[in-house]
C-alpha cells in the first residue's frame, strides 16, 4: 500500500520535472538564439559564434535540456556570463540574504495574524473586532513595497533607528545583519498578516458554529476552553491553505522588497541578470524560485495530514 | 420537588419569538417526551436549559434545576453544571464529534474538567464508559478518530460523553433520528438502561411519536413555540386530548394499503435481471487494479403495469443506486434492465427521449431537486422538452397548469420560486413535474422522508389517488416500513446490495421469513402495535451496531 | 437546528440588501470614483501627464498643480489620473483572461470527472507554482518589456484561481438532485452546465473577479515598479513610486500620493467584493 506521503512525493517530482521543461522552453527555446539575446543585435558574428560555442548552443535543445537538469540535480548551474563566477556560488551567497528574509517575514506574518484573527473572532462585533477588521482592510490594500518606502522614511531617514538599505553580511555578526532585515521583513509581513488574520477570524467563526463546539460546551467547557481545545485546531485547516498560497506572494514580495532596500538577495540578482541579459543566471534562479513554491505547497499538503487525521488514511 | 422546573419560559432570537410561555417539569427518575414537528421550538427549549442558545437570543421566565435558578447563574457556575449535572445528546452524530480529536480524548475530557483527574486516570474511566455504551476496547480503541466509526458507534460515543459523569438529568435531542432503524432500536434500549442504572431523568426530544411512545413516562406536545398539551402520566396515550395532538397521532399511524384482490397479471413493464452496480474504490497500489465495492449485487425483479412496488432497506443498502440504474442515469457493470421490452442501455437519441417521457422520478428532498433560480412553472415544465415539437409554448403552459391542479396546487403558483413554497407543497410540485409527460412508471426515492408527519400523510394520499386515476406504476423506495405498508402492493427487502426477501407487502411485513426482515420489522416501532400494548421490553435485544 | 435560515433566502431581494450594506456601498462609491477619474482622464487632464517642464520641477501643491509637480516638472494629478487608466485596464484584461480561460476549464473539469477532471486540475495546480512576477520575468526575456506582458503574466496567474473557484463551486452543484432531475428531463451534460450549473455559481465568480481585480491593481503596481509593466512615458502608479523612491527624503509627497491612489482603488474593490459576497449569500451575512 502506498502511503500518503509517498504518493505526494511522486506527484512532487513529476511537477518539478514539468516545471524544468517549461522554464527551459520559455527561456532557451522560445527566444530563438540565446546568444543573440545576451549580446544584443549589434554583436559581431565571431563573438556570437564564440558564445554559442561556450554555452554549448550548437548542441540540439533536448541534449542541452538534459545537461541543464543534470546540472540542477548535482548543483552545477554553469558559469554566469556577466559575473564570470559559477552560478551555484552566486545563488548560495544571495540565498544567505533571501532565505532569512523570507523566513523572518513568514514568522512575523504568523505571529501577528493568528493571535490577532483569533482575538477578533473571540470578541466578535466588539470594538476590538471592528478595529482589527478595519486595520487589516487597509493592510491588504497597501502595496508592500510602498509600505517599505514609508517605513524607510520613518525609521531610517527621519528617526535613524534602522538602516535604510544595504546588507552588512553575516560575517559582521548576526545583529547588524538582522537589523538590516527588520524593515524589509515588516513591510513584507504586514499585508500578508492582514490577509491571514482575516482568514483566521472567519475560519474560527465558522468552526465556533460547528456542532462539536456545542458538544464541548455541553460537556462543561467554558466558551474560551471550547475555543482553545476544539475550535482552534479545526480552524487552522483553511489557514494552512492560505499560508501555502501566500508563499508565492511572499516570494514575489521578497524579490521586489530587496530592490527597495538594496539587499543583495536573489531578487537583486535576477533583476541585475535581466538587465545584463545573463540568461544562464535568470534560468537557474527562476527555476529555483518555482521549485521552492512547488516544494512549499508539497509541505503544506503534508502538514494537512499532520493536522487532520481524516487525510492520513486516505488510500 | 421537581428536578427540572421550567416556568413561563419565553425566548426570542434577534427579535423573532421562538418560545412562548413554556412550562415543563421533570421529576427525578422520570422520562419526559417532548414532541413536536420541526420548527416547533423543542430543541430551543433544550438549549435554553443548557444556556447554549445561539447569539442574539433573549430569554424570560425561570428554569429551576435542583432548586437553583439556571437563568440567574453566573457563567462559570453554569459550566460546572453542564456535563456534570446535566448531560446532553445531540441529533447528528456525524458532526457532534470533533474530527481532529480521538474518541478517547473527547470522552475523557469531562473527567479531567470536572473531577480534575490525571490524563491516565481519565483515560481509564473513559474506557469504562465506552465499554458501558457498547464500545469495548477490543472493538474501538481510545485512539480512534470519529471518521473511522459508523454512525451508530459515533452516537454511542456521544452518549458516553453525556453520561460519563452520571448526571441526574439527561437531555436527548432527536438522539436516533439520523440513524438506521435497527440501530435506532439498539440506541433507545441503551439509553433506557443507562437512565435506569443512574437513576437519571431524561428529557427526550423527538418528532417521532413511536419513539416517544416507547420511551416516555409522560409526554408534552409542542406546536409553534407553545406547549399545547402536557400529560400527567401514562406515556403518549396520557397526552392526546388536544385536537392537534390527535391530528398528529392520526397522521402518524398510516393505514395499510388496500391491495386490490386482483393481483397484477399484466405484462411486466420493467424487468431487471442480475443487475450489478460496482464502484471503484481508491487505489491501494499503483500496480494492482482498484478494488471495487458492489453497491448492487445481482438483483433481479420485475414491475407489473399498474402496481406499486416497494424497495426497502437501510441507508447504503443499494436501493437508490438501483433506482438510478433503472432511470439510465448511471452505467451498470452487469445484468440488464428492460423497459417495455427494450434494453435501456441501448437507447439513444429519440428512443432515449421516449424512454424518459415514460419513466419519471420524484426525489427525497424536493427543495434540492429544484434549481433555486428557476420558477415553479419552468421547473414543472422542464421534462416537456422531451416531447419535442409536439409541445408548443401554449400547450406547455396549459400542461403545466393542469399538472399543478392535479397535485392540488394553484396554476398561479407557477410564477413562484421554490423557496416560497412549504415543504409539502414542494413535494407536490415535484410530483407535478414527474406527471407532466404522462409517464407510465414513476420512481419515487424516499419521497416523504423529509416531510413532517402531518404532511407525509397528505402526500401519500395524493400519490394513492393519482395512481388510481392515472393508472401509474410506482417503484417506491423507502426505509420506513410504515410508509411502505401504506403505499405498496409488493415489496423487495434489500441488504448490502442484495435482495433478501420479496413478496406481497402484507405478507413480507406481516410474517417475515428472512432473519434480516424480521429484525427490521421488529426494530421499526410500529405505532399501532405499541399503542395497543405499551411495553418497553418489547424492543429487540440486538447488541452492537 | 429548528431555525431555518434557508427559508428566508430570497432571489429577488438582493437589490434591497445591497442598498443597506455599508461595505458594499462604500466599495461601490470608491470604485465608481476611481473608474470615473480614469474615464475622465482619457479626454481631459489638468496638464499633459507626459509634458516635461524642468523649470517647474518639485513644485509643492498649489491651485495650478493640486498635487504639485515631480522631478521633471510633470503634473502629479494628471499622472495619477492617467495612471488609473493603466492600472484598471491591465487589471481588467488580466481578470478577463483569467476568468475567460479559467471558468470554462473549471466547469469542464467538474462536468467530466475522471481523467479530464484530474488532468485539468493538476495543470491548474502547476500554473499556481508560477507567481505573476516570475511569469513576467520570463515573458520579458521572450518579448521584451511592456504592458501586454503585465496583462498576460497576471492573467496566467488568474487562470488557476478562476478554474479552482469554478470547479469548487460546480462540483457540489453536480451532486444536487436538481441535476439528476434535469437528466431525467433528458438534458445532456453541456446543457446542464449552461442552464443549471453556471447560473448557480456565477455570483461566486463575480465576487472572485472583484477580488482578483484588486490583486491585479497591486500586481500591476509591483510590476511597473520593477520596470516590467507599462513603459515610459505612459504614466503608471508603480513607476511613479519607483521614481519617487530616491527622492523620499526630498519630496515624500511623490511617494505618498500614488500609494494612496493604490490603497483607495484596492480598498474600494475589496469592500465591493466583501459586500457582494454577503449580498449574494444572505446566510453568510446574518451569521457574521
Amino acid at each position: 500500500m502506498l502511503s500518503f506521503a509517498l504518493r505526494r512525493m511522486i506527484a512532487l517530482l513529476v511537477t518539478l520535472a514539468v516545471a524544468t521543461v517549461l522554464v527551459f522552453t520559455v527561456l532557451e527555446v522560445l527566444p530563438g538564439d540565446p546568444a543573440q539575446v545576451m549580446l544584443g543585435t549589434e554583436a559581431r558574428p565571431d563573438t556570437l559564434a564564440a558564445l554559442r560555442d561556450k554555452l554549448g548552443l550548437n548542441q540540439p535543445a533536448p541534449e542541452r535540456y538534459l545537461h541543464w537538469v543534470a546540472g540542477l540535480v548535482t548543483g552545477d548551474l554553469g558559469v554566469s556570463y556577466t559575473y564570470a563566477t559559477p552560478v551555484a556560488e552566486l545563488v548560495r551567497d544571495r540565498l544567505a540574504v533571501s532565505l532569512p528574509l523570507a523566513v523572518f517575514a513568514l514568522a512575523l506574518t504568523t505571529l501577528i495574524a493568528i493571535p490577532l484573527g483569533a482575538w477578533a473572532a473571540a470578541r466578535r462585533n466588539s470594538a476590538v473586532d471592528v478595529g482589527v477588521m478595519a486595520a487589516t482592510q487597509i493592510g491588504i490594500a497597501a502595496p508592500n513595497f510602498w509600505l517599505a518606502m514609508l517605513l524607510a522614511l520613518l525609521f531610517a531617514i527621519t528617526l535613524r533607528w534602522l538602516p535604510a538599505g544595504g546588507f552588512p553580511g553575516w560575517s559582521a555578526g548576526p545583529w547588524p545583519a538582522l537589523r538590516a532585515l527588520i524593515l524589509p521583513a515588516v513591510a513584507l509581513a504586514l499585508p500578508q498578516a492582514s490577509i491571514l488574520a482575516r482568514v483566521m477570524r472567519s475560519s474560527l467563526l465558522d468552526t465556533l458554529g460547528d456542532d462539536y463546539v456545542r458538544t464541548a460546551r455541553a460537556k462543561g467547557l467554558s466558551a474560551g476552553q471550547a475555543l482553545r481545545r476544539h475550535a482552534l485546531r479545526n480552524a487552522m485547516i483553511p489557514v494552512l491553505t492560505i499560508m501555502g498560497l501566500q508563499f508565492s506572494f511572499l516570494l514575489a514580495g521578497t524579490i521586489i522588497i530587496e530592490n527597495v532596500f538594496y539587499l543583495p538577495g536573489l531578487g537583486r540578482l535576477v533583476f541585475q541578470a535581466i538587465n545584463q541579459r545573463d540568461l544562464i543566471v535568470v534560468k537557474s534562479v527562476v527555476m529555483l524560485l518555482v521549485a521552492s513554491v512547488i516544494v512549499v505547497n508539497f509541505l503544506v499538503d503534508v502538514a494537512y495530514a499532520a493536522v487532520d487525521p481524516r487525510l492520513r488514511r486516505r488510500g | 420537588m421537581a428536578l427540572l422546573d421550567i416556568q413561563g419560559l419565553s425566548l426570542s432570537i434577534n427579535g423573532a419569538l421562538i418560545l412562548q410561555d413554556v412550562s415543563l417539569a421533570i421529576e427525578p427518575g422520570e422520562t419526559l417526551g417532548l414532541v413536536g414537528e420541526s420548527g416547533s421550538g423543542k430543541s430551543m427549549t433544550a438549549l435554553s436549559v443548557m444556556r447554549l442558545l445561539p447569539r442574539g437570543a433573549q430569554t424570560n421566565g425561570s428554569i429551576r434545576f435542583d432548586g437553583q435558578d439556571l437563568a440567574a447563574l453566573p457563567e462559570p457556575d453554569m459550566c460546572r453544571i453542564r456535563g456534570r449535572r446535566v448531560g446532553m445528546i445531540f441529533q447528528e452524530p456525524m458532526t457532534a464529534l470533533n474530527p481532529l480529536k480521538t474518541v478517547g480524548d473527547q470522552v475523557a475530557e469531562g473527567f479531567v474538567l470536572h473531577l480534575r483527574l490525571t490524563r491516565a486516570e481519565a483515560a481509564r474511566r473513559a474506557q469504562a464508559v465506552l465499554e458501558r455504551v457498547g464500545l469495548p476496547a477490543t472493538e474501538i480503541s481510545l485512539g480512534r478518530y470519529p471518521h473511522e466509526l459508523s454512525g451508530g458507534q459515533r452516537q454511542r460515543v456521544v452518549i458516553a460523553m453525556a453520561v460519563a459523569l452520571a448526571p441526574p438529568l439527561l437531555i436527548a435531542d432527536e438522539p436516533t433520528t439520523a440513524l438506521d432503524v435497527t440501530t435506532q432500536a439498539q440506541i433507545l434500549k441503551l439509553l433506557r438502561e443507562l437512565i435506569r442504572e443512574n437513576g437519571s431523568s431524561l428529557l427526550l426530544i423527538t418528532h417521532d411519536l413511536s419513539v416517544v411512545n416507547a420511551m416516555a413516562d409522560r409526554v408534552a406536545i409542542m406546536r409553534a413555540g407553545e406547549i399545547v398539551e402536557q400529560g400527567r402520566g401514562g406515556g403518549l396515550s396520557g397526552a392526546i386530548t388536544h385536537p392537534y395532538a390527535k391530528a398528529l397521532l392520526n397522521a402518524s399511524s398510516l393505514p395499510p394499503r388496500v391491495t386490490s384482490a386482483a393481483a397484477p397479471t399484466s405484462r411486466p413493464i420493467l424487468e431487471v435481471k442480475n443487475l450489478v452496480r460496482a464502484y471503484a474504490l481508491p487505489r491501494r497500489s499503483l500496480f494492482r487494479a482498484a478494488p471495487r465495492r458492489l453497491a448492487v449485487d445481482n438483483v433481479s425483479f420485475t414491475v407489473a403495469k399498474g402496481e406499486s412496488l416497494g424497495l426497502v432497506g437501510e441507508s447504503g443498502c443499494g436501493k437508490s443506486t438501483t433506482a438510478r440504474a433503472i432511470l439510465a442515469l448511471e452505467a451498470v457493470q452487469g445484468g440488464s434492465i428492460a423497459f417495455a421490452g427494450q434494453d435501456t442501455s441501448k437507447l439513444r437519441g429519440a428512443e432515449m427521449a421516449a424512454f424518459r417521457r415514460r419513466v419519471q422520478m420524484v426525489f427525497q428532498d424536493p427543495y434540492g431537486s429544484f434549481d433555486p433560480r428557476h420558477k415553479a412553472g419552468r421547473i414543472v415544465g422542464e421534462p416537456l422538452r422531451l416531447l419535442g415539437r409536439e409541445c408548443d409554448p401554449q400547450s406547455a403552459r396549459r400542461r403545466v397548469d393542469e399538472a399543478l391542479t392535479e397535485v392540488g396546487l394553484d396554476p398561479a403558483d407557477a410564477d413562484k420560486y421554490p423557496h416560497e413554497f412549504s415543504g409539502g407543497q414542494r413535494q407536490r410540485l415535484a410530483i407535478a413535474r414527474a406527471l407532466i409527460t404522462r409517464p407510465d412508471l414513476i420512481v419515487l426515492d424516499e419521497p416523504v422522508s423529509a416531510l413532517d408527519v402531518s404532511v407525509r400523510a397528505q402526500v401519500l394520499k395524493l400519490l394513492t389517488e393519482l395512481q388510481k386515476r392515472l393508472g401509474l406504476t410506482y417503484l417506491f423506495i423507502s426505509h420506513d416500513l410504515a410508509v411502505v405498508r401504506a403505499i405498496t402492493d409488493r415489496v423487495l427487502v434489500m441488504r448490502a446490495g442484495k435482495v433478501v426477501e420479496a413478496g406481497p407487502t402484507p405478507k413480507v411485513l406481516g410474517a417475515p421469513e428472512h432473519p434480516y426482515t424480521r429484525e427490521l420489522v421488529a426494530a421499526s416501532l410500529h405505532l399501532d402495535a405499541i399503542l395497543s400494548e405499551r411495553t418497553a421490553a418489547s424492543l429487540p435485544d440486538a447488541a452492537g451496531c | 437546528m429548528s431555525v431555518s435560515f434557508g427559508a428566508s433566502r430570497t432571489a429577488d431581494g438582493w437589490q434591497f440588501r445591497a442598498l443597506r450594506h455599508p461595505s458594499f456601498l462604500a466599495g461601490a462609491v470608491l470604485t465608481a470614483l476611481v473608474m470615473t477619474i480614469a474615464a475622465v482622464s482619457l479626454h481631459w487632464t489638468p496638464w499633459d501627464p507626459t509634458a516635461i517642464d524642468i523649470p517647474a520641477k518639485f513644485q509643492p501643491p498649489s491651485t495650478a498643480h493640486w498635487f504639485g509637480t515631480d522631478q521633471f516638472g510633470r503634473d502629479v494629478l494628471a499622472m495619477i489620473m492617467r495612471g488609473a487608466v493603466t492600472s484598471i485596464a491591465v487589471s481588467i484584461f488580466a481578470v478577463g483572461l483569467g476568468a475567460g480561460v479559467g471558468v470554462p476549464l473549471g466547469l469542464l473539469a467538474a462536468q467530466q470527472r475522471g481523467f479530464a477532471d484530474q488532468a485539468i486540475m493538476r495543470a491548474s495546480d502547476f500554473v499556481f507554482a508560477f507567481p505573476a512576477l516570475l511569469i513576467a520575468i520570463m515573458l520579458r526575456e521572450v518579448f521584451g518589456p511592456g504592458a501586454t506582458n503585465a496583462v498576460v503574466a497576471i492573467g496566467i496567474f488568474n487562470i488557476p484561481v478562476f478554474a479552482r473557484v469554478a470547479y469548487g463551486a460546480a462540483l457540489p452543484l453536480w451532486t444536487r438532485d436538481f441535476v439528476l432531475a434535469a437528466r431525467v428531463a433528458g438534458k445532456g451534460l453541456v446543457r446542464i452546465t449552461v442552464e443549471h450549473i453556471l447560473p448557480n455559481m456565477v455570483s461566486l465568480v463575480i465576487v472572485q473577479a472583484t477580488i482578483q481585480l484588486s490583486l491585479g491593481i497591486l500586481a500591476e503596481a509591483a510590476l511597473s515598479y520593477v520596470g516590467l509593466g507599462v513603459q515610459p512615458p505612459a504614466p503608471s502608479w508603480g513607476r511613479m513610486l519607483n521614481e519617487a523612491q530616491t527622492l523620499m527624503g526630498l519630496a515624500p509627497r511623490l511617494a505618498l500620493i500614488p500609494g494612496f491612489a493604490i490603497i483607495v482603488t484596492v480598498l474600494g474593490l475589496n469592500l465591493l467584493g466583501d459586500g457582494l459576497r454577503d449580498i449574494f449569500d444572505p446566510r453568510l451575512a446574518r451569521e457574521r
